[in-house]
């Protein structure tokens, strides 16, 4: 017989407090960013500190909500559900008005949402379902088509409201693939194709044959048995490689237009535009390296840079956390990500449901994605790619799909225990 | 796959590339935030101060190379209320001339707006409080100058057609992340159409200042600047004498008058009357200004040569009748009609004035009969037996001459005009329950019809060009690069050229005796025109003139809306008639004609107000 149980009960509490914890910090920084002395209350929302108030006070109820629905219901609805997040996606591109190039807001009333952020979760879902399932083996080459599928439609969907960002973020679920036996050798050449792809972009084709050229010599001359066969083979590869180099060269200078041309090579920093993407993160550079070891304290940074990154709140949150608390504080954000990142995983691999396993993994690489480049970014490690800091960027979207990402993870986990007793 | 979980030690490789990347951000921003200085500035109070370079705003010249429109240096003193901490308030009162509160005022109102973002705290100072400003700089922390341009127009004219510009709103802030806080931006005319091309790029430099608001080189060499880029030249189509005469001629009038190139259809003059001197909206004084204007009853700043739709075109509209007439095949160059005073049909009756009788066409236009127009217009529409199909051929007619839409050309404001539609009188009287008389002022272009003065001008193009016309647009070439390809798309009208001939032999005996506009004819420019008066349930009628010349190779094509002036022959015909002279000799040998217009005054007193 069942008894009624509190929607806590089995919760894991270390995930709950690191959620509680970023949400938190996050708001600070975004108080701090559009900090003004003459500002009023915190209540005031008119102001985005105030707006985001709202946006966690509404996430935290949907997070109730979701704990109290039945775990089960994640499973058995995982495809209707992903379905209809495409379907709006479908909606989104046929109804959004452009802001700022890309078309991936729906206005709802008063409110603007951005469905890409849900469609994570919903993928996160179908995929988990797809490969969880008794019958399905990594192995076929049939699993690996459907599993791009589910993965391909949300992703082109998103590619074509023109939000590169959130795309990408769509690779990161290779790793929940490798973890559940996808062969890392395919993993391994296409990082490598990836590597080859970028050169290709850096470098001319001649500079290319010389740099295969001496890795194919070298790696004949570290052979023991020098063979006709084993030199015909380096050379096929390389003849190979250099076809792609070539199809990439023709691709970059004959198909794509100036302006993509010349986004491509800031990305690459082969051009400077201190205007675009490169200034941005020169000023995001200077004011995290501005803050030192132990930053210049709560609501005291003085550089005006700030006016001049646009997305101060958004994607350049980490900005403030690097000027104001210093590297203490980057610190503590780091330890913070890192922890919330490994407890998912070490939480997904004691459940006995592959399901909830696989959709853990599936959560665990999001934030991985976002932790990295998004960080990354602007530290000048990453290239600019517009994508949250989960819980810490301003954005009622990405928060909501982010909590709604954690708790749904938490609930299923949650409820394995509720089913051991 | 459930249960026993293979691959369970790729766990230790996920876990591994999330540690890795944590340990590479952290020995990044060790590295950044504690090791290497160079992001650091090494005092605490040394700031660095983004100075935006704002560059030179867009030239306009006109059409012959005479400038229309040129920059002048203007400076801003600009506060970053964060920094200005310790402020010499007195200095500050005794060099700008301001009171106290005053300072306190302005400086709560740039906390408002923002702690760290600059304010302009003193708009356009002058050239010696510039000076005095620059030596006692350092004293005042948080303060710098901001040098910008200002708009200036060395002649008084074209107000309406350039546009002034202004603060970037709000909105335009929001929706263009381009515009700063302060940021100047076209508003209207063509500083708003052209904005992009005008505006140029804005530089940034960045610059190092210390305790005492001393500037100490900039930042890093100027890895960090960006050059600003000025705007594009601008050469108008518009021709600044003709434009500055017209002007002249509708001093004391309210109306408007359009001048175009036929073949070509660049705009050679704009005038919008009640105008102003465009220096006016510039500057300090801008605000000031703008609310008198935008108080004025007149409506100065009501551009009625693009705006005013409302107006029915009148019997200028008898032109676009007969070659709709002729097309059709109801009516040919030596149809005649009788004129028994007017049109009358059963009880119906619709007056005319008094001239010979029977007309030809040619006749009936010099003589604007409203009979002959009754039966050509009740021919076209029962023509096929089926009065709506018969009105929808009329409409497209219509429509072929640039009437009831817009151009969507380089006008900065635009309206489409009216023309009525069958579903327009089915709403009225009921699905095809109406018939030719119902509809019968469309025959003198009084009703539901309204064009504006650049579509009537248009219109006369299209017809000095025997059936064809270029959209109107106001800018031939920017930066000495022709735009020509953008708007000299070919328009053609539904009527063959043959059909112009009586229609344009007529217009040219409107100049000549016992034609309604004989007391404006011009001794060796055959002129081609047509009188109109728009009724006006309000109060007087407007006086409407169309016109081109010279007849056998039209160089101007326009229009003149003269408001609460009559008939068309009184002023509108004269206006016309002066400026095509003006342009083509430019000179004026009619003094007696030129004189009564511009001693004219038709401004109601009880409309002249008070600012
Ligand atoms: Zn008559």
């Amino acid at each position: 017989m069942r008894e009624q149980r509190s929607i806590f009960d089995g919760i894991d509490w270390v995930l709950v407090i690191l959620f509680l914890l970023l949400v938190f910090m996050g708001w600070l920084n975004i108080y701090a960013a559009v900090f003004n002395e003459e500002h009023q209350s915190i209540f005031d929302t008119t102001q985005r500190y105030g707006k985001q108030l709202i946006f966690i006070g509404f996430s935290v109820f949907v997070a109730l909500v979701i704990l109290l629905i039945d775990g089960k219901f994640y499973s058995t609805f995982s495809v209707p559900i992903y379905i209809a997040n495409m379907l709006l996606l479908i909606v989104v591109l046929l109804t959004a008005k452009e802001v700022a190039g890309a078309r991936s807001w729906i206005d709802i009333g008063p409110l603007k949402l951005q469905p890409a952020e849900f469609a994570k979760s919903a993928t996160a879902l179908a995929l988990a379902s797809f490969l969880g399932d008794i019958n399905t083996r990594m192995k076929d080459l049939q699993t690996k088509v459907i599993a791009g599928i589910i993965l391909g439609i949300p992703a082109a969907l998103i590619l074509l409201q023109n939000d590169t960002g959130s795309m990408l973020v769509f690779g990161a679920f290779a790793l929940v693939l490798y973890r559940e036996g996808l062969s890392g050798n395919i993993l391994l050449l296409g990082l490598a194709f990836a590597v080859l792809f970028i050169f290709s972009l850096l470098f001319t084709p001649l500079t290319m044959l010389i740099i295969l050229g001496s890795i194919g010599l070298i790696a004949f001359f570290f052979q023991r048995k020098k063979t006709w066969k084993l030199g015909l083979g380096i050379g096929g590869i390389l003849v190979v490689l250099m076809g792609f180099v070539y199809s990439v060269d023709y691709l970059f200078n004959n198909v794509l237009e100036p302006h993509q041309q010349v986004r491509i090579n800031v990305l690459l920093g082969k051009e400077d535009d201190p205007k675009g993407a490169g200034y941005n993160v020169n000023q995001s550079k200077i004011a995290i390296g501005s803050g030192g070891f132990t930053g210049k304290g709560f609501l005291k940074g003085t550089q005006t840079k700030y006016d001049f990154v646009p997305e101060q709140t958004t994607d350049f949150i980490f900005c403030t956390v690097g000027e104001e608390w210093g590297f203490l504080g980057t610190f503590v954000v780091i330890a913070l990500f890192t922890a919330l990142i490994l407890r998912i995983l070490y939480i997904s691999e004691r459940q006995r449901s592959a399901f909830t396993r696989i959709y853990g993994y599936c959560v665990a690489s999001i934030f991985l994605f976002h932790f990295m480049i998004n960080i990354g970014m602007t530290i000048g490690l990453m290239p600019v790619i517009g994508i949250p800091l989960p819980f810490f960027s301003y954005g009622g979207s990405s928060l909501l799909g982010f909590t709604i990402l954690l708790f749904i993870f938490i609930k299923l986990d949650g409820y394995r225990l509720q089913q051991l007793r | 796959m459930a249960f026993e979980s293979k691959h369970t030690d790729r766990m230790y490789v996920v876990m591994g590339i999330v540690l890795l990347v944590a340990i590479t951000f952290l020995g990044r921003l060790f590295y950044i935030q504690v090791i290497d200085e160079s992001y650091r500035l090494s005092a605490e109070n040394n700031v660095l101060r983004y100075e935006t370079e704002y560059p030179a705003r867009g030239l306009m010249y006109d059409r012959n190379g005479e400038l229309l429109v040129y920059n002048e240096a203007a400076y801003d003193l600009m506060v970053v209320p964060r920094q200005a901490t310790e402020v010499d308030t007195a200095t500050i009162c005794e060099i700008l001339g301001i009171e106290r509160d005053q300072f306190t005022r302005r400086m709560v109102k740039a906390k408002a707006y923002s702690w760290r973002k600059p304010s302009v705290f003193e708009k356009q100072i002058s050239a010696e409080t510039y000076a005095m400003l620059q030596e006692k700089l350092y004293r005042l922390k948080g303060f710098f100058v901001q040098k910008r341009t200002l708009r200036k127009y060395p002649k008084p004219i074209a107000a309406h057609l350039l546009g002034y510009v202004g603060e970037a709103s709000q909105r335009k802030l929001e929706e263009d992340p381009y515009y700063k806080r302060g940021d100047y931006v076209g508003i209207s005319g063509l500083e708003k159409s052209y904005e992009e091309e005008l505006r140029g790029k804005k530089g940034v430099k960045v610059i190092m200042v210390d305790v005492f608001n001393r500037t100490k080189g900039s930042y890093k060499d100027g890895k960090y600047d960006t050059v600003a880029v000025a705007g594009k030249t601008i050469t108008c189509s518009i021709d600044a004498e003709l434009q500055a005469y017209g002007e002249k001629l509708m001093q004391n009038k309210t109306g408007a008058i359009v001048a175009l190139e036929p073949s070509s259809g660049e705009i050679l003059a704009l005038i919008s009357a009640p105008t102003f001197d465009p220096n006016l909206l510039v500057g300090r004084v801008r605000s000031e200004n703008y609310v008198k204007l935008q108080k004025d009853t007149l409506k100065p700043l009501f551009n009625r040569a693009l705006q005013s739709e409302q107006n029915p075109p009148g019997s200028t509209f008898k032109l676009i009748n007969a070659l709709i007439g002729q097309q059709v095949g109801v009516v040919n160059e030596n149809t005649t009609y009788r004129c028994p005073r007017g049109y009358v049909s059963g009880n119906f009756r619709m007056g005319c004035h008094d001239h010979r009788s029977p007309l030809n066409l040619r006749e009936s236009i010099q003589h604007s009969c409203n009979a002959y127009y009754g039966n050509v217009f009740r021919n076209i529409i029962d023509h096929t037996g089926k009065p709506w199909e018969g009105f929808r051929i009329w409409r497209q007619h219509v429509m072929s001459f640039g009437l009831g839409r817009k151009f969507f050309t380089d006008l900065p404001i635009e309206y489409a005009g009216i023309v009525p539609s069958n579903e327009f009188y089915d709403k009225h009287y009921g699905k095809n329950r109406w018939k030719s008389l119902t509809i019968i002022s469309l025959a003198i272009g009084q009703g539901e019809l309204g064009t504006t003065p650049i579509q009537l001008a248009n219109m006369t193009a299209a017809i000095a060009n025997r059936g064809y016309y270029y959209p109107p647009h106001l800018v031939k070439a920017i930066d000495g690069e022709l735009i020509s390809n953008r708007f000299t798309e070919r328009q053609n009208t539904t009527i063959d050229k043959k059909y112009f001939d009586p229609v344009i032999d007529g217009m040219a005996m409107v100049f000549q005796q016992g034609g309604t506009g004989y007391r404006s004819r011009h001794d060796s420019i055959v002129m081609c025109g047509k009188t109109g008066t728009a009724q006006n349930p309000h109060g007087e009628d407007h006086s409407i003139f169309v016109c081109f010349a010279p007849k056998d190779d039209p160089k101007i094509a326009l229009a003149v809306f003269v408001e609460n002036a009559g008939g068309g022959s009184q002023y509108g015909a004269p206006i016309a008639s002066l400026m095509v002279e003006k342009y083509l000799t430019d000179t004026i040998q009619r003094p007696h004609l030129e004189k009564p217009i511009l001693e004219a005054n038709l401004i109601d007193p009880k409309l002249k107000v008070v600012h």
